[in-house]
């Protein structure tokens, strides 16, 4: 177990793929960090030393990389633009209907959630009898 | 794939004049346009456009977080319905 930036905990696994455990770095980013501080990627994240661990701390900070709670901030920031300005891909993010055109009249589970039957509701002031 | 930053964003001719006489002239009347497929650009801001979606012409005034937007984007051209009873309390979401 190692710790990098305070709050990630990658386990016994190759440190490049133990980087990706940080929000805001794949498979891409982890290698370019790694490369930037010069470590062999294939070593086990536990068996990285103290100085290599804030090696790999600093070339992912000289690295610009925009992680975990920035990233998560500035999701949700562009998110509230859209929705505050009302234009339809902000609208379906408020519904948590599917923003890219696909089809919904199937399909489209993982926006929706579980499939829910909605039975019917009948309007309680409408007139009963006729119809 | 988006559009070449070469070409510029696109407003339909007619639309842009009617900006750019309305700018010149200081004033500001709602422009009713069909043209949902114009880009707004900095220009639109604080105009009003009636924006036709298919049946109606829609207000929607612009804002300066609009900008890179299309007109179409604010005036929705559906419809959405739920189903159950609709009262009051379901119509108010």
């Amino acid at each position: 177990m190692a710790r990098i930036l305070g709050v990630d905990i990658p386990g016994e696994k190759r440190i490049d793929i133990a980087l990706r455990y940080v929000y805001g770095i794949g498979p891409v980013n982890a290698l370019e960090v790694l490369e930037r501080a010069k470590i062999n990627p294939s070593v086990r994240a536990k068996d990285l030393n103290e100085q290599q661990l804030s090696q790999i701390v600093n070339a992912i900070q000289a690295g610009k990389y925009v992680i975990e709670g920035d990233l998560r901030r500035e999701i949700g920031l562009n998110l509230k633009r859209l929705q505050s300005i009302k234009c339809y891909r902000g609208i379906r993010h408020l519904r948590n209907l599917p923003v890219r055109g696909q089809r919904t009249s199937t399909n489209a589970r993982t926006r929706k959630g579980p499939r829910k039957t909605v039975g019917v509701v009948r309007n309680p002031n409408a007139k009963t009898g006729i119809h | 794939m988006g559009r070449s930053i070469k070409k510029g964003p696109f407003v339909d001719g007619h639309l842009l004049e009617k900006i750019v006489a309305l700018n010149a002239a200081n004033t500001k009347k709602p422009i009713k346009t069909w043209s949902r497929r114009s880009t707004i650009t900095p220009d639109f801001v604080g105009h009003t456009f009636n924006v036709h979606n298919g049946k109606i012409f829609q207000a929607v005034f612009v804002t300066e977080n609009m900008v890179g937007h299309r007109l179409g984007e604010f005036a929705l051209t559906r419809v959405f319905k739920k189903h159950g009873a609709h009262t009051a309390k379901a119509e108010a979401k």
